[in-house]
């Protein structure tokens, strides 16, 4: 009786240690520093504030190597992606976002793209119809024209076995 | 001889519909106008009224016990208005000067020197202001908006704003004296 308690308490401690063990790899991850690829993917995001259409994250001069600088150090600090991006909206305003946030006078660029190619697939629809419908009616009308043809045929050879 | 009555045949789209596009591409068409209207402009001319603005102080920078200035509060003053950031490089060529002849006016009363640091990281710009050593007072552009009021086109822009509030004077680039500071200044302090 004694021995089997004795196990179980051995087997409970060792699976303390094995949980123990486990858990440090995950704490420790916690305070990994970011790596380039984790502020590039906030860098991407945002625009450099200075050379028009470049994303931070390629932009080669100077201001954006320290705005890339303080993505780094603000990760490291916890900072969430959105923390981040809304922190350079608040200093530099909303011209440093890659999509512009949805309000205002913004929405015209989310609007406007797609009722373009609308409008546009809807012009084309409706002049391959009015294109289509001339060409249709042509070909109605032919076979009245056969049949009148056909008719005057008849008509012809009727006379020339009368004649016959 | 048979004749036919053809039904009319409607073409495109109700009246109603094309008014309404029409107006939406004029609406359009107007807004792109003003945007390369305002673009065209160039920053500020001399004679124009800066409407107010305020700008917020970097930590160890007060006015009057407050941690940001407002333009309107500097009426009577000559106004130095000098927009910089760490990144930009001729803004290092001007900085000494800019700091002397703060110095040079500072006792006088008569004469604010601000610094808006435009689209900068904090921790370079605090080190920038403390390479150069410069003490007059500095903060952000947050958001831009100072820079946007003034239409800059790239730092370093210095703007000259007289006693009454009216841009009198825009130094595009770096200054290469002190005294073309002083220049500038001196006018304003004479009227």
């Amino acid at each position: 009786m004694n021995r089997t308690l004795r196990n179980t308490q051995y087997a409970i401690l060792l699976i303390l240690i094995l949980a123990a063990l486990l858990a440090i790899p995950v704490a420790a991850q916690g305070t990994n520093p970011p790596t380039d690829d984790d502020v590039n993917a906030v860098a991407k995001q945002l625009y450099c504030p200075v050379c028009e259409n470049t994303p931070l994250d390629v932009c080669p001069t100077q201001a954006c190597a320290q705005w890339r600088d303080l993505i780094r150090l603000k990760l490291s600090q916890g900072e969430s992606e959105a923390e981040i991006k809304q922190y350079f909206v608040d200093n530099d305003g909303a011209s440093v976002l890659k999509e512009p946030p949805r309000e205002g006078l913004n929405w015209l660029a989310y609007i406007i793209p797609p009722l373009a190619i609308l409008a546009g697939a809807a012009f084309l629809f409706g002049a391959f119809r009015r294109m289509k419908k001339p060409a249709l009616a042509a070909s109605a009308q032919s076979p009245e024209v056969d049949a009148s043809a056909d008719e005057y045929v008849s008509r012809l050879e009727a006379e020339v076995k009368k004649q016959r | 001889m048979t004749e036919t009555m053809e039904a009319p045949v409607r073409r495109g789209a109700p009246l109603w519909a094309q008014i309404v596009i029409w107006m939406v591409l004029l609406a359009l068409l107007a807004l792109v106008g003003v945007t390369l209207n305002k673009r065209k402009q160039g920053t500020v001319q001399p004679g124009d009224v800066i409407p107010d603005f305020t700008l917020p102080l970097f930590d160890g920078y007060q006015y009057d016990g407050k941690s940001e200035v407002k333009l309107s509060d500097l009426r009577g003053k000559v106004v130095v208005l000098n927009f910089w950031a760490s990144w930009c490089k001729p803004c290092e060529q001007e900085a000494a000067e800019l700091q002397e002849a703060w110095e040079f006016y500072e006792p006088t009363g008569e004469v604010i020197f601000l610094g808006a640091d435009y689209v900068d990281t904090e921790p370079e710009a605090r080190v920038y202001l403390q390479k150069y050593g410069i003490t007059f007072l500095n903060g952000p552009d947050m958001g831009t908006r100072i820079s946007q009021l003034f239409r800059i086109k790239g730092v370093p822009e210095t703007y000259f704003i007289d006693k009454t509030g009216v841009m009198r004077y825009v130094q595009v680039g770096p200054f290469s004296s002190l005294a073309q500071i002083q220049q500038q200044i001196d006018i304003l302090l004479a009227e």
